[in-house]
């Protein structure tokens, strides 16, 4: 395919995406101020400063370490808990900085759920015991769980498939099903962001499918943040997109970032515009 | 379409289309594999036989009578008290071994620096190499004085509890020193285990707790335990055949009394099957005892077969869901 037909496919799912991605920007719900990242006494990300408007889709990209993980992950404090790990600025939510030592890194994680590359649910635990586990672990209390297993299940698009076997253990799911599972317990937990960290990328077309309209229905009411490889998904989900680089050992930093619709269709970098057409990475 | 039936299958498993090496490893391998099972089934069957004659002359009452006096018509004998007593102290080892175990094991994965892990890991390990008769002669002189002051501020303070009570006064050489130095026999064998399973926790499901938010205490409890649950039993389990079948550490520290007293811990006395074997061994006074201790030693074996079964069952159950 050359490149003009490529930008050709892209404009078409542009188009298609543009209705579907009418969310008013309304008030920034998390903001990353002058983010730099250390692990040990190697620099990987410098200066990161993006806001995240409540109730949209951001999407993470750029070619392999670049630092898109390592920055989500200092989005709800696990990044901590790596040996070596250090920070500096400030990453504030609902206005506050969550790195203030005032604030419980436990209930910063609540607040700020996350689902992970390869799908994880407790293999020891049932489908329902799963979906309720971020309860048990939390000590959250909350009542009526048979409505929360619904309820989320419901959200994550897998209650239709799992609701006569919720008894069952949660490793006899399919890998797709087993990642809105994971989705599905984050949510029981009532998160107001959720940070998705390359969530299909060991998952087959149709499961991704699922998963990418779970993430469109869940933007209603859940700020999303989702570090993706896959540039067609980033235009599919996403209302905005940061581009990221790590260019010859240097840290990785944010180039451009904007509505999605600009990033891919008219981006102002020329290295946006080869990354995002496939040039490299 | 033609059915399976109709076709004609070639030959893919007989053993005529496999490699000759293999065909001869194999073979060596599962002769192998026999021969143990042979040798346990000859011990069995050695015990099972010698053990006739004195289960004839004894019945049933050699497992439910306490004593040893083999001079009297017929001999009053049994081993009831020692049954107690090996249960007793593998007890009261696994009580003080299976949490120190545990907690060691929890701190060299998830707490301890990387190199103090490797320091402690070399030190239990050596911990499980030093025979049994140095332990037991340590026990004997150095524990044993040490012991008894801990034993008397139990007996003070807990002494209404009927397991810590004391009417003699003689707080040394009991069967909580006894189980105490089983303890440290079993806490290196338990701790390898326990810190082997709880490092393969998987990563991904550490990575899920801490996203949701969860202490290491919940993480413990919740993924990492229960990940690991069979594994672990199967170690307490290991260290629980050592305790019951250990001789010489316990040989040193209890002086044998012939009397089934259920509650008493810290109090001199006690015994086991296995101590009761090596102290009568060297001087039996003829075939009859002789045949009697073989028939010690056959209910010490059919004891730990037991117990192996049990650990068998729990660590198959352990697949099972929480809900």
């Amino acid at each position: 395919m050359s490149t003009a037909e490529f930008e050709d496919v892209m404009d078409l799912d542009i188009e298609g995406v543009e209705a579907s991605t009418a969310h008013p920007a309304g008030p920034t719900e998390m903001e990353s101020r002058d983010v730099s990242v250390w692990f040990g006494q190697r620099k990987v990300l410098e200066g990161v400063n993006i806001a995240f408007p409540k109730n949209t889709v951001t999407a993470l990209i750029g070619p392999s370490g670049c630092g898109k993980s390592t920055f989500i992950r200092t989005l709800n404090r696990l990044h901590e808990l790596i040996p070596g790990a250090a920070l500096a600025g400030s990453v504030l939510y609902e206005g506050k900085d969550i790195y203030d030592a005032a604030v419980d890194p436990v209930h910063i994680r609540l607040q700020i759920g996350m689902v992970f590359q390869k799908p994880n649910p407790f293999p020891s635990m049932t489908i329902r015991g799963n979906v309720l586990s971020g309860l048990k672990l939390s000590g959250m209390k909350r009542a009526n769980h048979d409505d929360i297993v619904e309820e989320t299940l419901t959200a994550a698009g897998l209650w239709n498939e799992v609701k006569d076997r919720l008894g069952n253990a949660a490793g006899d799911l399919s890998g797709g099903q087993q990642q809105r599972l994971v989705i599905a317990r984050a949510l029981a937990v009532q998160p107001h962001v959720l940070l998705m960290d390359e969530p299909c990328s060991a998952l087959d077309p149709a499961s991704t499918l699922k998963i990418e309209e779970t993430i469109r229905e869940l933007s209603k009411e859940v700020t999303i943040i989702i570090v993706t490889h896959n540039m067609q998904q980033a235009v599919r989900v996403s209302d905005y997109t940061a581009f990221f680089l790590s260019e010859e050992g240097t840290p990785g930093h944010v180039v451009e970032q904007g509505a999605t619709t600009e990033i891919f269709g008219n981006p102002q970098e020329q290295r946006t515009l080869d990354y995002v057409n496939g040039r490299f990475g | 379409m033609a059915n399976l039936a109709q076709m004609e299958l070639r030959d893919l498993q007989s053993a005529a289309t496999s490699h000759r090496g293999d065909r001869v490893f194999s073979r060596t391998v599962a002769g192998a594999a026999f021969t143990s099972l042979a040798v346990l089934a000859g011990i069995a069957i050695f015990l099972g036989l010698q053990a006739i004659p004195a289960f004839q002359t004894q019945g049933w009452a050699f497992l439910t009578t306490t004593g040893w006096d083999i001079n009297t018509t017929p001999p009053t004998v049994g081993i009831f008290g020692m049954l107690y007593g090996s249960v007793l102290l593998a007890v009261i080892g696994l009580v003080i071994a299976v949490p120190a175990s545990l907690l060691l094991a929890v701190f060299m994965v998830f707490l301890s620096p990387p190199r103090l892990a490797k320091v402690l890991t070399n030190l239990i390990d050596l911990m499980a190499a030093i025979p049994s008769v140095i332990l037991g002669l340590w026990a004997f002189y150095i524990l044993n004085p040490t012991a008894e002051e801990w034993q008397v501020l139990l007996n003070k303070y807990l002494g209404w509890i009927p397991i810590f009570e004391n009417t003699s006064g003689n707080f040394l050489g009991t069967p909580f020193i006894a189980g105490f130095v089983l303890a440290i026999m079993m806490i290196p064998i338990i701790t390898a285990v326990t810190r082997e399973v709880l490092s393969r926790t998987p990563p991904d499901l550490i990575n899920a707790s801490e996203a949701l938010g969860c202490s290491l205490w919940t993480m413990l409890r919740y993924v990492a335990l229960p990940y690991g649950r069979g594994g672990i039993v199967g170690g307490v389990m290991l260290g629980l055949g050592r305790a019951l079948g250990e001789t010489i550490a316990v040989f040193f520290v209890l002086k044998i009394v012939f009397e089934t007293n259920w509650d008493k811990v810290i109090e001199s006395g006690g015994g086991s099957v296995a101590t009761l074997i090596v102290s009568r061994f060297g001087e039996v006074s003829g075939p009859l005892e002789l045949q009697l201790l073989l028939a010690a030693g056959f209910f010490l074996f059919i004891m730990t077969l037991v117990v192996n079964v049990i650990a068998n069952l729990i660590v198959s159950r352990t697949g099972r869901l929480q809900k």
